[in-house]
């Protein structure tokens, strides 16, 4: 009996460290998998930041899609500073104050920008009064037909 | 009738040709920089090309815009991958050579380049009279509003950036608009003329 009741408590001693253990590995893995989650959130804020902003090298594409290292310098400042904890509008007002409003992919709708936005509109608008102006001559009678 | 159809015609078209003539006789890679009239963006970078005496920096030294303020500051951005780097290295080195004790620093700022391949170019070119800088992760450049190599700023004495080359300097452009900022300077003894004749 009594040898039994050793191995019983030996046992039970053995479980409750194991769990104690485990329960150890536990705490250390949980800021691992904390800081990569916060990594790849850092990740998905940065590329959402770079790309609005243009290459400089390339011009045409963002600094997430350019492989210039210009832009992967950007990209790593763009990173950096969102860690630091500015917003990603301060972020671009950061770029535009030192390449202009040039460097935004997508521009501003003020000022100036506006047009950008309104001619399509009213080009569109535009085209659609000459069609419906045409259409009503060339659906008026002969005689009153002008050209 | 006609005269109607050809004012039309007329008020439709001409916005379009003025356009296309503004865009088509601008240079799309000529960004205009936000950065000419304000503050220029403070550096602490260090030296790792000396350049030669009297206008020589030990390497490793630390060179800040904030300690040259009340002077004249040509900052130079480069990199030994440049073709027209190598077209302004001259005017650049020889004028700086000329400037000798007048307030006004010429620095250099190595761009996405290693240093060794820096140094050997300025050996290639026959040396560079004045020091250049390196610039890890570009963060000066950057700051900068860097597209290209080279480019060059001119800062004034109240540390604004007063102009900003792209491309290669000239000689007759460089001296006139370091003269010009000299010019401007508050008219009190120069300090780093006694220096600089050492």
């Amino acid at each position: 009996m009594k040898r039994n009741t050793l191995v019983v408590s030996a046992a039970l001693l053995a479980a409750i460290t194991g769990r104690a253990g485990a329960q150890a590995a536990g705490a250390s893995a949980a800021p691992a998998a904390q800081q990569a989650a916060a990594d790849t959130a850092l990740d998905a804020r940065t590329n959402a930041v770079a790309v609005q902003l243009r290459c400089p090298v390339c011009q045409g594409v963002s600094i997430q899609d350019s492989p210039a290292e210009l832009a992967q310098q950007m990209r790593n400042l763009v990173r950096e500073q969102l860690r630091a904890g500015k917003s990603p509008d301060e972020v671009k007002a950061y770029f535009v104050s030192k390449y202009g409003e040039w460097i935004l992919l997508q521009p501003r709708a003020s000022g100036f920008n506006i047009l950008i936005y309104a001619l399509p509109v009213l080009v569109v608008l535009g085209g659609l009064a000459v069609i419906v102006v045409a259409m009503r001559r060339w659906t008026k009678p002969p005689e009153n037909l002008s050209i | 009738m006609n005269w109607k159809r050809s004012l039309i015609a007329a008020v439709t078209a001409v916005p379009v040709i003025l356009l296309f003539a503004w865009g088509f006789t601008r240079d799309p890679g000529e960004i205009p920089s936000p950065l000419p009239g304000h503050a220029a963006p403070q550096f602490s970078l260090d030296v790792f090309a000396p350049g030669q005496p009297p206008l020589s920096r030990p390497v490793g030294d630390t060179v800040r815009l904030a300690d040259l303020r009340g002077q004249v500051v040509v900052l130079n951005f480069w990199a030994s991958w440049c073709g027209a780097c190598r077209e302004e290295h001259t005017v650049l080195s020889t004028t700086a050579r000329l400037y000798t004790g007048r307030p006004v620093h010429f620095l250099g700022v190595l761009y996405n380049d290693s240093l060794a391949a820096g140094e050997a170019w300025i050996a290639e070119m026959g040396g560079q009279s004045y020091p250049s800088m390196q610039d890890p992760g570009a963060r000066t450049a950057i700051d900068y509003g860097l597209y290209g190599v080279p480019e060059t700023f001119f800062i004034d004495g109240d540390g604004r950036v007063a102009y900003k080359q792209l491309g290669p300097v000239t000689g007759v452009g460089l001296a006139h608009i370091v003269d010009s900022l000299i010019a401007a300077l508050p008219p009190k003894p120069a300090a780093p003329a006694t220096k600089s004749r050492s």
